[in-house]
């Protein structure tokens, strides 16, 4: 069964004797501009949405999200998380009253000693902020602008379902995404690009580990709001580009042609569905242009290029960056940048000083780039992994961790140059204002004006939520 | 076994053609029960029960409240003196009801806060229900399949086919509505074609069949493509999506995983019309079968269909709940259509299922030999117990290859007169090698030697970088000619050596000799030149000998110090290397001989591990340099004390080296090379092996750490069936299966009947495919899902039969077109008053492209293909890392059924158009409508290389006009001539982009050459372009990809 919403939709179209295909077209051409004003602005409190919610639960802080998505497992303890304690029992074995009864992943079975973070930490920005010397341009230029919370905790130790959890809140595959849950939910603000966007980009000094296409599927939603992966080698995406011998308006007479025998075909059957065909099929061929004008960025300064630190379609975080900013401003509405080098098993002195110089410059242009454009007020964006890493030695790295590890959350409507939360002395257990990843989800929704208690959709006979049965709270305390 | 063998084939579905008038006497039960004035507890009040009061008053008893429960007939209406909260036929008497009614109240239910108020029509229900006597009943789907006859319909006039269309027309009168007209036949026979082949018919098909006036024409057209082969194949579609079918693993590094002879089972038994009580058994429980079949091992790969891990890191343990976990919600998607995961933390809080029975049903799957984490698997391809699948080409091959290997060893192993001399002059050239032990041994680098019993040395402790032994020797035997020093494995050793470098090598760099006189002066004595039985080729680029030659041992280290003697592919093998003196060495009492053994390679740890000095005062030579230990032994006892067992072992030794017999050693070796590669070759399939049961604990919460909950053993819910489950011995996955197919199971034939009807018909009965339970949907003709779940049942669970029953139907051969009438009575076409319009699922959408285009391969079965996939797809996998390779030739054109299913990255086309990944049992697929799928089809190359050879065939085949050619292409896209509006357009379209191309051959050239399928070079390039413009338009058409 599809929306029963649309359907409740198209059979009032139907009774109201408009045809479904020219409203569909009418909105396509005009987009939301039509309807005269920003409906999503706070301040006339006009709470209507285009997705499936129809209106929102409460005024919204934030309009869309920025997931800065560090895969792998960013070990916080070198990068976030202070221990003077673990400097003091570098090289002693780990108590036991801490580890016993734990998840443990590759150091099962192995003697457990402590294990100093590698970097030293430094005070930054007028919150004086303690944040690792790897973060030199995060550190200088935003620690005013972020809040980090210390005392995250998960539910999975391996990669693959640690990602499943944190995008969609179950490690058990097929629900939706949270970017899926807020296309569905909120709709989106552009008519010529996807709801939800993804981007990778790989580093140099991590294992590569994998992430499946499930970290942005619609699951259970219809599929229509799975995120669109925005690619920086071949068609940026798959299928956007005419085939060979076929240019833009022999494309667009093809195009033409299509519609012109649905139309036909809908006016001698009158199946809605033949006008839904039709509008999707403007949405693709206007998708072929407007994703590739995305995705050049000719048409930025040169001050906006220096910047991020890079000339555009590389790949590099940097440039999914900018490309992140490009599509906040065209309004799509989830935007998941993931960098894939944050596996430290070994030698992780070394490679997380140089997987964070891969972030650092991208990650503190994104957020300057937003503030100067009076955008960061509305957009939440969210810096993080799928777990952390442990202040035990696995040789001269560390291993997966549940059990405590820290993001930070910058814009829409979050309390700036705050931090919340804390692990115990040796960074192992959040300890203080735990924070779920379930609270994660929650506090996000409720930024952009929905309550997730109510925000739900019915799969297995259940009222499924992004944030599963058991309780989750919003995070109040970081909140403007 | 089962019922499908015992119940006659006479019972045997008959029809009742259509004008037959039928004058069956209404069955009391089925009558009234569509009286809408009536309410019915489970049609009208249990949804909303369910819905608003279950999560607190309902099934779960750890968040019971108030210890009320109102999905029972006790909870709801008291027991044993007990008050209830409903009394029939009284509102006052009924605290339900006060307590439903009350607003802006403390003791108002639901409580506001719940957020699930109950409207006016809900209160309405309620209220009525308890006034009409407040009937209870049990939930409809969990009751036994009623036996029910149809309703006698006044005026069943032509349009009753058979039974099911008296179900349908007494609802439809009910609902004030009529039947819609016979769809015309161009539309009836592209729809059935499509709904029993997964393709659209030819155009030979459609002709025959819009010409056939005989009244059996429509069921010879049914019965044909029940018959035809690829009936399997689109039913096999959505059966593998419930039970999880993919060609890879699914976690972490999503490797590849061999198990396509499973989904050819799956559309064999299809084919076959294996009934499907037994093909149920064969998927749970095919290895316990007595005997079983390799059809039935095959089967049995369902039990090992789940996701696995090869992730470093992994838990074993806590997979393992993962896995065992997933089977339970498999088992209750696939054959029960429950949802049975929320019991693996909690009661269900809508059915009554426990957290009990969800480890219970684990307990069913406790013996499947398994692993939590398959270490190594991404590297090996080992994902547990496995069986190849040979064709009968390949079956017939590997008899014949093992016959001629039987052949050739009888004759190896055959002793003849000839050998024994040919042995006797070997026996007299073997040169006596005499063990020589040291007696003294030391290491530069304090590394610890040992003698061994059997004369070799093993060196152990200290791993240095370099190092230098010298072992000591004295009283040589007379006339030392040379020294055999046998590199030897050991079990202590990395790859078991025989040297101590982590891939078991080791490198001699230099052997020195240092002979002592009687004065105690020593003088080193020269080798004149040295041979070993292997010499390492890997590695040598920078060797001056261009292989690591036993030559650089002796060669006074003149090339330089560090190259030498050693075996890296041979690791793990003893070999030898014997050292020629240039004078020999008298030896005799008071002799003293020192070897220096250097080992100086730059790559640390290259040393000797495990060795065996022995002189020879023969003439040194290799013959024999390798002996076996044993046969060295043997050959140490004269001749005429040699005992058989030494005899033969010797003669057997022999055989094996034996140059007369060298010939036949080859044959023997290239046969066995040639059975190895066919094995390799064979495609091999994941079985279940049960192994002795795992203990199966309650998980509280779910918690795979938590070892405190109550051990289970298999056994089953008991408000299902009274089925009795043996007490004799632990019930098993066959009895489980057993259970499934009774015929008093409410629950199978419901489920798998309301899944088939979504198959012809565009939604099920009941339009929740995954849940018949509390929380699933009141099917719209719960009479008629019964009488056919009863009559599958009784007819031997035969698919075929279903199938042909509901098409051929009259309701099933409606016309699909709507009209504002039943648009406003029945918005959702509940009642069936027309057909459903749907489009078809994501592998036909490619199936059709490549009919219509004439590229399909009608191949039935073998390992998955794959069609182009765009490059760099497959970017973020990894272990390994990977790049999709595009098929060529034929495996391009296959079946969409066919394309290799990667869980992660599933194929883009085939995501698009909601094929789920099949991480999960997967009950019903969206029907989603989407800018994406029209990038597919204007812009995946597969699509535009159908379009071009699609317009080849119209220009070659289609006529010698436009308008013949469009009527040609029209009947082959969608069974019917184009009408002249739209013949228009494509002319016009032809038109401009016949002047665009020929104003631009180049790009004419570019479009048509598209894909790899041959490009015909005697077509007129601008012609064959725009006339593939027009065909993509035909391929992108929403009526092509939609059944109607």
């Amino acid at each position: 069964m599809t929306l029963p919403a649309s359907i409740a939709r198209r059979t009032f179209l139907a009774r109201s004797g408009v045809s479904v295909g020219s409203m569909a077209l009418a909105s396509l051409l005009h987009g939301s501009a039509a309807r005269g004003a920003n409906h999503f602005m706070p301040s006339d409190m006009d709470l209507n949405v285009d997705g499936a919610l129809g209106v929102l639960h409460h005024p919204p802080k934030a309009k869309r999200v920025i997931w800065l998505y560090m895969a792998g497992g960013m070990s916080h303890l070198d990068t976030f998380d202070e221990k003077p304690k673990l400097v003091e029992m570098h090289g002693q074995p780990m108590p036991e009253s801490v580890t016993s009864g734990q998840q443990i992943a590759q150091l099962q079975g192995a003697k457990l000693t402590c294990f100093a973070p590698q970097h030293p930490f430094e005070n930054y920005g007028e919150s004086g902020q303690r944040i690792s010397s790897i973060w030199p341009e995060l550190g200088s230029r935003c620690a005013d602008k972020i809040c980090i919370v210390r005392s995250l905790h998960t539910e999975a130790i391996n990669h693959d379902p640690a990602h499943t959890f944190m995008n969609t809140g179950s490690m058990i595959s097929g629900r939706p995404s949270m970017g899926s849950w807020l296309w569905y939910g909120l709709g989106t603000e552009t008519q010529s690009l996807p709801g939800f966007v993804v981007m990778v980009s790989t580093g140099r000094f991590g294992q590569k580990q994998p992430i499946a296409a499930r970290q942005w599927h619609s699951g259970f939603l219809p599929s229509r709001y799975q995120g669109v992966e925005f690619r920086s080698v071949g068609d940026p995406v798959l299928y956007v580009r005419s085939p060979d011998g076929v240019t833009e308006p022999v494309q667009r007479d093809v195009v033409d042609a299509v519609q012109a025998l649905n139309q036909l075909e809908e006016a001698r059957v009158g199946d809605p569905e033949i006008a839904t065909r039709i509008s999707q099929y403007e949405m693709a061929f206007r998708m072929q242009t407007s994703v590739p004008d995305l995705m050049d960025v000719s048409d930025e300064p040169q001050s906006v290029l220096d910047l991020y630190g890079t000339q555009g379609g590389d790949g590099t975080f940097a440039s999914n960056c900018l490309l992140a900013r490009r599509l906040a401003e065209r309004g799509v509405r989830f935007i998941q940048l993931y960098h894939r080098d944050w596996d430290h098993h070994g030698a992780i002195k070394d490679h997380i000083a140089g997987t964070a110089a891969e972030v650092d410059r991208g990650a503190a242009a994104l957020l300057t780039d937003l503030e100067q454009r009076d955008m960061l007020k509305d957009t939440l964006v969210v810096f993080g992994s799928e777990f952390g890493r442990t202040p035990m030695a696995q040789g001269n790295g560390r291993d997966h961790h549940l059990a405590g590890f820290t993001m930070w959350f910058a814009g829409g409507g979050i309390r700036p140059g705050m931090s919340y939360g804390a692990t115990d002395e040796l960074g192992y257990h959040a300890a203080e204002d735990k924070v779920s990843v379930h609270d994660i989800h929650a506090t996000l929704l409720h930024q952009l004006g929905v309550d997730h208690t109510r925000f739900t959709y019915k799969f297995q006979g259940l009222d499924s939520r992004l944030t599963g049965v058991e309780p989750a709270r919003v995070v109040n305390e970081i909140l403007v | 076994m089962f019922r499908s063998m015992v119940v006659s084939r006479s019972k045997s579905i008959r029809f009742l053609m259509g004008g037959l008038l039928l004058a069956i006497a209404s069955h009391a039960q089925a009558q009234g029960t569509n009286d809408p004035d009536v309410i019915r507890f489970n049609r009208d009040v249990r949804p909303i029960l369910s819905d608003h009061c279950f999560a607190c008053h309902g099934p779960d008893a750890a968040r019971r409240e108030a210890d009320l429960r109102l999905d029972t007939e006790q909870g709801l209406k008291g027991i044993d003196g007990q008050p209830g909260v409903v009394t029939g036929g009284s509102l006052e008497a009924s605290e339900l009801w006060r307590r439903v009614a009350l607003t802006h109240d403390d003791e108002q239910m639901p409580p506001a806060e719940f957020g699930k108020d109950l409207s006016a029509e809900q209160l309405d229900v309620l209220r009525r229900w308890i006034e009409q006597g407040a009937q209870w009943e049990g939930h409809w789907a969990f009751q036994p399949v009623a036996g029910i006859a149809p309703p006698a319909v006044e005026a069943a006039d032509q349009f009753v086919g058979n039974e099911i269309d008296l179900f349908v027309l007494s609802r439809l009168r009910e609902a004030g509505l009529e039947p819609s007209p016979v769809s015309d036949r161009r539309t009836l026979i592209r729809r059935l074609s499509l709904d029993l082949t997964g393709l659209p018919p030819t155009p030979e098909e459609v002709e025959r069949f819009v010409n056939d006036s005989s009244p059996e024409a429509y069921e010879r057209l049914v019965d044909s493509y029940l018959e035809s082969s690829h009936y399997g194949e689109r039913m096999a579609m959505f059966w593998l999506d419930l039970v999880r079918y993919a060609d890879s693993v699914g976690y972490h590094g999503d490797q590849e995983v061999s198990i396509s002879p499973f989904r050819d089972y799956v559309i064999r038994s299809f084919n076959e019309n294996k009934p499907f009580d037994r093909f149920t058994v064969e998927q749970l429980a095919g290895d316990l079968l007595p005997n079983p079949s390799t059809e039935q091992l095959i089967a049995s790969g369902y039990n090992r269909l789940g996701m696995m891990s090869a992730e470093g890191g992994v838990q074993p343990k806590e997979y393992l709940s993962k896995y065992i976990a997933e089977r339970v919600r498999n088992l209750g998607g696939t054959w029960m259509g429950v949802t049975l995961g929320c019991c693996e933390c909690h009661d269900h809080k809508y059915d009554p299922f426990s957290t009990h029975d969800f480890y219970s049903f684990e307990a069913f799957f406790a013996d499947i030999k398994e692993q939590g984490l398959y270490s190594g698997a991404h590297q090996t391809g080992n994902w547990g117990p496995n069986i190849p699948v040979p064709s009968d080409e390949q079956r017939q091959q590997l008899q014949q290859l093992n016959r001629e290997i039987a052949d050739v060893q009888k004759a190896l192993d055959t002793e003849t007169d000839a050998l024994a001399e040919e042995r006797a002059a070997w026996i007299a050239t073997l040169p006596t090698w005499l063990t020589a032990t040291p007696a003294e041994m030391t290491s530069e680098q304090n590394v610890t030697l040992t003698l061994q019993d059997d004369g070799s040395i093993l060196a152990s402790g200290e791993n240095p970088a370099n190092d230098v032994y010298r072992l000591s020797f004295r009283d040589l035997p007379e006339h030392v000619t040379g020294v055999r020093i046998e590199v030897l494995p050991h079990d202590s050793l990395p790859r078991r050596g025989p040297g101590r470098a982590g891939n078991g090598n080791f490198v001699l760099s230099e052997l020195v000799a240092h002979v002592g006189a009687a004065d105690g002066a020593t003088e080193v004595a020269p080798f004149a030149s040295a041979v070993a039985t292997y010499e390492q080729t890997g590695a040598a680029g920078d060797n001056p000998y261009g292989k690591w030659a036993i030559a650089a041992a002796i060669d006074n280290d003149e090339k330089g110090p560090t190259w030498g003697w050693a075996v890296m592919e041979q690791a793990g093998s003893p070999n030898a290397g014997i050292f020629v003196l240039a004078q020999p060495i008298a030896g005799g009492a008071g002799s003293s001989l020192v070897l220096e053994m250097r080992q100086n390679l730059d790559n640390p740890q290259h040393t000797l591990g495990h060795f065996r000095v022995s002189f020879t005062t023969a003439e040194p030579t290799l013959a024999g340099a390798l002996l076996p230990a044993d046969i060295s032994a043997i050959l140490a006892v004269p001749a005429a004390d040699r005992d058989e067992p030494q005899v033969k072992r010797l003669n057997e030794y022999h055989r094996s080296i034996a140059t007369s017999l060298a010939p036949l050693r080859e044959r023997q070796a290239a046969l066995v090379q040639q059975r190895d590669g066919l094995d390799r070759q064979i495609t091999r399939t994941l079985v279940t092996e049960s192994v002795e049961p795992r203990m199966v604990r309650v998980l509280n919460r779910g918690n795979w750490m938590d070892e405190t909950g109550e051990v289970v053993t298999p056994s089953l819910p008991d408000f299902l069936t009274d089925y009795q489950l043996p007490t004799d011995r632990r019930p098993t996955r066959l009895d489980l299966a057993m259970w499934l197919v009774d015929d008093q199971h409410p629950l199978t034939s419901r489920v798998f009947v309301n899944r088939m009807w979504k198959q012809m018909f565009g939604y099920g009965l009941s339009r929740k495919l995954d849940d018949l339970g509390s929380q699933g949907e009141w099917p719209s003709h719960p009479e008629l899902l019964d009488w056919m779940s009863r009559r599958f049942i009784e007819s031997g669970w035969d698919v075929k039969g279903l199938v042909k029953l509901m098409v051929m139907s009259r309701t099933y051969q409606q016309s699909s077109i709507s009209n504002p009438r039943r648009d406003e009575l029945d918005p959702f076409n509940r009642w069936l008053s027309r057909q459903g319009r749907f489009r078809v699922e994501a592998e036909m959408v490619r199936d059709n492209a490549m009919r219509i285009s004439g590229l399909l391969v009608e191949e039935l079965g073998g390992p998955s293909v794959r069609p182009y996939q765009p490059p760099g797809y497959w970017a973020y996998l990894n272990f390994p890392a990977r790049e999709w390779q595009n098929d060529a030739g034929e495996k391009l054109y296959r079946r969409g059924v066919y394309t290799h299913w990667q869980r992660q990255y599933l194929h883009p086309s085939l995501l698009a158009f909601d094929a789920p990944n099949r991480e999960e049992c997967a009950a019903d697929r969206p029907r989603s409508n989407t800018p994406l799928q029209s990038l597919v089809l204007l812009n995946d190359p597969i699509y535009v290389e159908a379009a071009r050879v699609f317009a080849e065939n119209a220009l070659r085949q289609g006529g010698a006009t436009f308008e013949e050619r469009m009527n040609w292409a029209y009947l082959r896209t969608v069974a019917r001539p184009p009408r002249p509006e739209e013949m228009s357009v494509l002319r016009r379209l032809f038109e401009q982009h016949l002047e665009i191309y020929r104003a631009d051959p180049e790009a004419a050239r570019k479009l048509v050459s598209v894909g790899q399928y041959p490009v015909p070079q005697d077509l007129d390039w601008s012609e064959f372009a725009a006339m593939t413009s027009v065909t993509r338009t035909l391929l992108n058409l929403h009526e092509t990809i939609t059944r109607n």
